[in-house]
């Protein structure tokens, strides 16, 4: 592969841009490979990127049903945070944002990470209360956020009405190194470091069974034949409930449509990431000017990337007593993606029934600024058979009565 | 728009009328039973691409319980009924299996 720097620029201006080389290979199928990562989002790709970087496992292929990071990786709203409030969220997502803080020059590849902080805006006394105790928390899990008051929030947001009648801003919980990174870029890039490695990337390739013998897995069957394996790994969001049914299990899972929008492009007038959870919404200002909104998820079980149309009213309707500016604004686009929502909110990184079989999912509405993370840990997990980061995310969390909840935390947890 | 029509009460309504409640035709397991049978009970789920049968409310109208045959793939709805069934009724069936042929039943209860 050759490396992207400044110097490549120069040299490929005077060259008519003749020497780029494809990002990625796009290789046929092998018989068989050492590990099969089901699901070419950001989560399998990064798992595939740290078992060879981590653990020296490289005859790995990464099967993916449509094209790399066309599920929600390329759909998300790019929130990167990590002030949650139970200590295994805080060590698995603090992890993966101090990976993104440089992993544009660990990939090559730039991912465009912005740190421009993270605001959640209290709204009720009860939100007040929450965000203290989640401040608490994060300093003793030594990540930093802080509560700041409504003068603070107007300071870094000038565009916010902190005191709309229904909802008035009393302050917010700030985390100052959170903040988005260009989606695709995060999938693409782990894509040309995993091909550089010899590992294949192949797309177009749904798999539509999963072949066992004797409680053990064995390999997988697809739209491009059968393939071998001796690990497996689950990582399909949505589709996590219908790829345990070709293993023959069931999970704690349900699949529901997350809506998101964006408006016509405008001057910058944003620079940090507010969400208001009390109202269901939430908006930043993209590099190329759009405002990106995004809200709750839809009622019911789903598989159609669309939605309801009067969720995103309300999305609107909530993020206009904030931001009265943005009333007039035109929206360019919609689209929804099929995320897989746990019980308690919390994701599920863990061993299954099968041997051989490991399962990542349940990241639902929150996954993209888990991807580093989640692929740190899940490779370690498939390579070694224990990851401390992963350990309580295991699926049996479920029957111990050992959740890790989340959803009281934070109401919309983007 | 989803919309269903509530059987109880015949109006055709829209999903902002109704509440979701969830995968229908659960057996309860309670104390007494064994663990793997509770856990499954309380969190496991179908969760099919494809048919799925679910409860719901019509909270915003005559507040009764239904339940209704749907495809989550599709959200084509093959029909509403009674709350008061344990499995769905013979004439959703036949729906379901003219317009999904070869659909692998599952078992209920
Ligand atoms: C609208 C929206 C907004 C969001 N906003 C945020 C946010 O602001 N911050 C945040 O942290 N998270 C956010 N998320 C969540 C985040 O997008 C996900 O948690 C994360 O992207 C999941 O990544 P993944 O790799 O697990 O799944 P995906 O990116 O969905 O990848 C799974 C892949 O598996 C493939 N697949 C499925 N079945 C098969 C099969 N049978 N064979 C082969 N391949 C298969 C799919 O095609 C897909 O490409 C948002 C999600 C949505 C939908
Ligand atoms: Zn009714």
């Amino acid at each position: 592969m050759k490396r992207y720097s400044a110097f490549a620029i120069a040299r490929e201006a005077l060259r008519h841009h003749s020497g780029w080389d494809r990002a990625w290979a796009s290789p046929e199928p092998k018989k068989k490979y050492d590990a099969i990562i089901i699901g070419a989002g950001g989560h399998g790709l990064a798992t595939a990127y740290y078992l060879g970087k981590n653990h020296g496992i490289r005859n790995v292929a990464i099967l993916e049903k449509g094209w790399l990071g066309g599920g929600n990786t390329g759909r998300n709203t790019t929130i990167i945070r990590s002030n949650y409030l139970q200590d295994p969220s805080a060590a698995i997502y603090e992890k993966s944002r101090s990976l993104y803080e440089d992993l544009s020059q660990d990939l090559n590849y730039n991912v465009m990470f912005s740190p421009r902080g993270v605001m959640m805006l209290a709204q009720t006394q009860h939100e007040i209360r929450g965000y203290k105790r989640t401040a608490h928390a994060n300093a003793l899990q030594g990540v930093a956020t802080e509560f700041i008051g409504p003068e603070k929030v107007k300071e870094l947001c000038p565009i916010i009405n902190i005191d709309g009648p229904r909802y008035p801003v009393l302050g917010a919980l700030w985390q100052p190194r959170g903040g988005t990174a260009r989606h695709d870029a995060v999938a693409w890039g782990y894509a040309r470091a995993c091909s550089d490695m010899g590992m294949h990337v192949i797309q177009k390739c749904e798999v539509t069974g999963i072949r066992r013998d004797g409680g053990k897995v064995v390999g997988v069957d697809t739209t491009r034949g059968a393939i071998d394996c001796d690990k497996l790994g689950i990582v399909v969001a949505g589709h996590s409930g219908v790829l345990a049914d070709m293993a023959g299990f069931r999970l704690p899972v349900e699949s529901l449509c997350l809506q998101a929008l964006v408006s016509e492009p405008i001057k910058p007038c944003m620079d940090v990431v507010v969400m208001a959870n009390t109202v269901h919404g939430y908006m930043s200002q993209s590099d190329k000017g759009e405002m990106v909104i995004g809200g709750g998820t839809d009622g019911f079980n789903n598989y159609t990337q669309r939605g309801s149309f009067h969720h995103i009213e309300e999305t609107v309707r909530a993020l206009i007593e904030t931001f009265p500016m943005i009333s007039r604004l035109k929206m360019l686009r919609q689209w929804g993606g099929i995320v897989d929502m746990t019980g308690d909110r919390s994701p599920i990184l863990s061993k299954t029934p099968v041997e051989g079989i490991f399962l990542n999912c349940g990241w639902g509405t929150g996954g993209f600024k888990a991807i580093p993370g989640s692929g740190w840990g899940f490779a370690e997990l498939m390579a070694t058979g224990h990851s401390a980061l992963c350990a309580e995310f295991s699926l049996d969390r479920f029957r111990a009565g050992r959740f890790i909840d989340e959803s009281v935390a934070a109401g919309v947890a983007h | 728009m989803l919309i269903l029509q509530c059987p109880c009460c015949g109006v055709m309504a829209d999903e902002t009328e109704l509440a979701a409640g969830g995968e229908a035709h659960l057996k309860r397991f309670g104390p007494g039973s064994s663990d793997d049978d509770f856990e499954s009970y309380l969190f496991n789920r179908v969760n099919p691409k494809g048919v799925h049968f679910e409860r719901w409310r019509h909270a915003y109208g005559c507040g009764k319980w239904f339940h209704a045959a749907r495809c989550t793939a599709t959200l084509e709805v093959f029909g509403t009924y009674s709350a008061q069934v344990t499995e769905p009724p013979q004439e959703i069936r036949d729906k379901i299996s003219a317009r999904r042929p070869g659909w692998r039943w599952r078992e209920f209860g």
